[in-house]
């Protein structure tokens, strides 16, 4: 089984209430149309640094919870963040990998490796604790509350396909009023 | 560096480059050790309690880090050797330099001569480090010498100032 990324994010809008959402390329452009949240942080700048991203974002506001939706290909380029998320231990990071098996962005070429690569058994190996596999959306909704306010760092693959297509707006991900208006957005939650 | 010409060429001192990260009001160091900061700066930090340590697998991962950190009106530095440099340019690029974000860089290098200027080094992977900086248009610093320390905090405002990137070059092995 396999669930619509789209969808995914359908259900992530309907639980996150204040959280921060780090979000990069395919899932970033889904994100922007289905949830334009003023707490969306899209600008991650280089592949595979979402996590990294989000864990500077959670040690840096930990009264707020803090989810990165990154991409298969994306964090096999940063898979020490793994490690380092475990070393750091915040407990209000939530990491999901949307994992579609292909850099989407870039061609639809498969990752290397295929499908033999077990994201869930990476954030084991790597020390994370809580991590999960999802593949049936029903199943990723009843979990999200939990997924969403256990102690973290919080870890879990969600098994997709994309959905319907969104426009791949990079200048406004690249752009910097995209960025004013998050940083303001993060000023005014301070403020609550 | 031998005893002769470490006397001659003393390099900076960690509790100096300590007190101004904290007078700048740095809480985060984020760092992949390098030999030339590890006995005089990064041990030190380490034990700390007012500076928080990531420790970092690979030197991008520091470079997002510290700008997440930045979003949230919290200062940080990212630790780590010219290779590590080398090697996040892109994420610096990107992230830094086109995005306009304040991420400052502590960065030993390691190989460089203590009796010369990088840019005089007799090393490729030491000489380059200042022209690619250049064509990149990142502000940078020299901390070879004790007194060169005086120009970190001001470098570290520069950066949270302008929302720029700045990197401080360490020439000379950090001493306690």
């Amino acid at each position: 089984m396999t669930m619509r990324r789209d969808d995914c994010i359908r259900a992530l809008a309907r639980h996150r209430g204040d959280a921060i959402v780090v979000a990069t390329y395919q899932a970033a452009f889904d994100l922007m149309r289905i949830d334009p949240h003023p707490l969306n942080y899209l600008s991650v700048g280089a592949m595979g640094q979402a996590s990294s991203h989000a864990l500077g974002l959670a040690l840096g506001r930990p009264d707020m919870r803090v989810v990165v939706l990154d991409g298969d290909g994306s964090l096999l380029m940063n898979l020490g963040s793994l490690v380092t998320i475990a070393g750091a231990a915040p407990g209000n990071l939530v990491h999901f990998v949307c994992e579609n098996g292909c850099y989407e962005a870039n061609g639809s070429h498969p990752l290397p490796g295929g499908d033999q690569v077990d994201f869930a058994g990476l954030a084991r190996a790597a020390g994370i604790g809580d991590v999960s596999v999802f593949d049936a959306l029903d199943a990723f909704e009843a979990a999200l509350p939990g997924l969403l306010t256990r102690p973290g760092p919080v870890f879990a693959t969600l098994k997709v396909v994309p959905g319907d297509p969104s426009p791949q707006e990079y200048e406004v991900i690249h752009g910097a009023e995209t960025r004013r208006r998050f940083k303001e957005a993060l000023r005014t939650a301070a403020s609550r | 560096m031998n005893a002769t010409t470490a006397a001659a060429y003393p390099g900076p001192r960690g509790a100096d480059i300590i007190a101004a990260l904290k007078a700048a009001r740095v809480e985060f160091v984020a760092a992949v050790p390098d030999i030339v900061t590890s006995d005089g700066l990064l041990w030190p930090i380490s034990r700390d309690p007012a500076l928080r340590l990531i420790r970092l697998c690979k030197e991008d991962e520091g470079v997002s880090i510290c700008t997440g950190l930045a979003f949230c009106g919290r200062r940080a530095v990212l630790m780590m050797q010219q290779t590590g440099l080398m090697d996040s340019l892109n994420a610096i690029r990107a992230i830094a330099v086109e995005y306009q974000q304040p991420v400052c860089m502590l960065v030993g290098l390691q190989g460089k001569e203590a009796d010369r200027a990088a840019s005089a080094s007799g090393k490729y992977g030491v000489r380059i480090i200042e022209p690619v900086l250049d064509a990149m248009a990142i502000d940078h610093i020299t901390l070879d010498s004790p007194a060169d320390v005086a120009a970190l905090g001001p470098a570290i405002a520069r950066a949270y100032d302008r929302s720029r990137p700045v990197v401080a070059l360490i020439g000379r092995a950090v001493v306690r």
